[in-house]
Formats: C-alpha cells, sequence, structure tokens
C-alpha cells in the first residue's frame, strides 16, 4: 500500500473524523488500484457501475416515453410552425389591402387643392409608416419557428438516442455561409451570419437616436 | 450640397415585398419617383452593374445575399465603391452598426422607421432636397 493511501487511511480511522462517502469510495479505490496480480475487484465495481448507469438510462428512456415526447415533432411543433406561417400571411395580404386602398386615397387627393390635399398626404405617409409592422412582425415570426425547429432537432436526437423511431421532417437548409468580399477588417470579427439578430426586443434594442450617435462616433 | 436631382435612379432592396412599396411610396412622397427594386444583394449587385444608379438603400437580412455582403461588394467594386449607401434594417445591436460603418456604409436607419427619419438621412447623405 502507497503512502498517501496509508495516510488517508489514518486520518480516517482518527476517532471524531467526519467521514464522506465520498472520500471511502476513493480510498477503497486506491486501494484496489493498488494491488497488483488479481483485479477480480476492479471488474466488479465497473460491472457494478455500468449496471447502475444502465438502469439510470433505462429509467430516463421510459420517463420521456411517457412524456410523449414524439408528440412535440409529430403534432406540436408542426402546427405552431403552421399557424404561425399563417399569421405571417394573413398580415400580408391585409397589408397590400391597406395598400391598394392607401394609393387609391393618395391618388384622389393628388388631383385636389394642394392645401386640401396636405391633410391627406400626412395621413396616407402615417398609414404607410404604421404598415412597416408587417415586416417586423414577419421577421420576428421567423425568429420563433427557427426556435422551434431548433428544439424539434433537439428532441429528434434525444428520441433517436434512445432508439426510438422518428419520422423524418425536411425543414429549408440553411442558407450556406457565403463568402465575405469585403475588404474590412474589423468588421469580419463577427460573421454575417452572426450578425444576422432580427429586430430586437424593446429595451434590448437601440434607438435610432443611440444609432446615430454610434455612427458619428466614427467620424 | 444642394440641388439634388429628384430624379436621380435609387435602387431599393428588401426581401420584403411589402417594405418594398413601403419605402417606394415613402420616397415618392419626398419627391423621388425613378426607383428601382431588388429582392436580395444578388439580384441588386447585378442591376448596379447594369446600370447607373445615385442611391442604393438597402435591408439587411436578406438570402442569399445580405445588405451587408452587398454592401462589401459595392465597396470593392472600383465602378461602384463611391456610391451612397443607407441600410434601413431591423438589426439595432451596436456590433451590427459597427460592422456596417466599418464596411462602409453611409447612412443607417431602424425599422420600424418613419418618413422624417427617411428624410433626414437622405439629407445627411444626399444634401438638401
Amino acid at each position: 500500500m502507497n503512502a498517501e493511501v496509508e495516510s488517508r487511511l489514518a486520518a480516517l480511522g482518527k476517532p471524531g473524523a467526519g467521514v464522506d462517502p465520498a472520500d471511502i469510495a476513493e480510498v477503497v479505490e486506491s486501494v484496489l488500484g493498488s494491488i497488483s496480480g488479481d483485479k477480480s475487484g476492479i471488474n466488479l465495481k465497473l460491472y457494478e457501475d455500468i449496471e447502475a448507469l444502465a438502469k439510470f438510462i433505462a429509467a430516463a428512456k421510459s420517463d420521456i416515453a411517457s412524456l410523449r415526447a414524439d408528440e412535440i415533432n409529430t403534432k406540436f411543433i408542426p402546427t405552431a410552425s403552421d399557424e404561425l406561417s399563417a399569421i405571417v400571411g394573413a398580415t400580408e395580404h391585409a397589408t397590400n389591402e391597406i395598400f391598394e386602398a392607401v394609393e387609391t386615397i393618395e391618388a384622389a387627393s393628388g388631383e385636389m387643392e394642394p392645401e386640401a390635399a396636405a391633410p391627406f398626404a400626412d395621413a396616407v405617409t402615417r398609414i404607410y409608416e404604421a404598415c412597416s409592422f408587417q415586416d417586423i412582425t414577419g421577421q420576428r415570426i421567423t425568429k420563433i419557428v427557427k426556435a422551434l425547429e431548433e428544439v424539434e432537432t433537439r428532441v429528434s436526437s434525444l428520441l433517436k438516442a434512445f432508439g426510438e423511431q422518428v419520422p423524418e421532417r425536411t425543414f429549408d437548409a440553411p442558407p450556406p455561409a457565403a463568402a465575405e468580399p469585403g475588404p474590412d477588417a474589423g468588421a469580419q470579427a463577427l460573421s454575417d451570419e452572426e450578425l444576422k439578430n432580427g429586430p430586437q426586443l424593446p429595451g434590448n434594442a437601440m434607438s435610432q437616436e443611440d444609432i446615430d450617435a454610434l455612427m458619428a462616433s466614427f467620424d | 450640397m444642394a440641388g439634388v436631382e429628384k430624379n436621380m435612379p435609387i435602387l431599393i432592396v428588401d426581401d420584403y415585398k411589402t417594405m418594398l412599396r413601403i419605402i417606394r411610396n415613402l420616397l415618392k412622397q419626398l419627391g423621388f419617383d425613378n426607383v428601382d427594386e431588388a429582392t436580395d444583394g444578388s439580384g441588386a449587385l447585378q442591376k448596379l452593374r447594369d446600370k447607373e444608379f445615385h442611391l442604393v438603400i438597402s435591408d439587411w437580412n436578406m438570402e442569399p445575399m445580405s445588405g451587408l455582403q452587398l454592401l462589401k461588394e459595392v465597396r470593392a467594386d472600383v465602378k461602384l465603391k463611391e456610391l451612397p449607401f443607407i441600410m434601413i434594417t431591423a438589426e439595432s445591436k451596436s456590433e451590427n452598426v459597427i460592422a456596417a460603418k466599418e464596411a462602409g456604409v453611409s447612412n443607417y436607419i431602424v425599422k420600424p422607421f418613419n418618413a422624417a427619419t427617411l428624410k433626414g438621412k437622405l439629407t445627411a447623405v444626399l444634401g438638401n432636397f
């Protein structure tokens, strides 16, 4: 037995010494490791550990199966993605309807006296500005759909790891990382893909004033 | 600078047709009628090489070629490198603004924006009109 093991055994044997089970296990392993010749004890412990691990995995598999995780992929995520896509389609359609109406108003007001037409022009401008919501909501929803796809992919991987049959569903392939053609060096710290963050939530986003100040700081 | 030619050819680039329509209509209200459109960076680059434009207004987040890549291509092209380039985008993180500035963007508008902001940036880039 080596000196370190002897020392630790002595420490454990002192009256009043607090004994941590982990310390005992470590010492036993050290003792087993120091034995030359027959190592059946080591094998036995290894088998016991593997058996415990197998039981843990079987229990986890059973728990996951009881959650019906397959439904996440086959039912919930496809439904959520379809609903979100429908929202984008509906808002786009509605926005185009608004545009048609506003352009009619704009054309009609163009034939009015400038003074009389001015309030219409202002109102039309505000409607155009407000309609940009469709672009922002579309980008936000696209971010959500991508997050759902990521969840679906990970659930699939988990189910496959536990031997479940997972129906394949194809997504649009992520865009290939395009070559960075630009001459600048600083902007290459983050790739273009890494810089595609989409709209930020209120509070996280920089305002136009913040951006103007940042732009001006380069001058 | 004064005397901006309202008939100058302007290229607007966005993959959302709704946004193209918004920008086109706002430009029209500001008196700029000569507007052409592209729905991604590669289509825009082709148009820029085929015809002379005096201003590009581009979104960032497009496929297959983004607005940032388009900007870098423009600045790397000896014939296009001086072309005024305004980015209109929902990308509002400081790293985005810095990357665009380092790539040579002329000005940067964050969505959603209003007509007054667009007018202000056009004035900053082109001069009073």
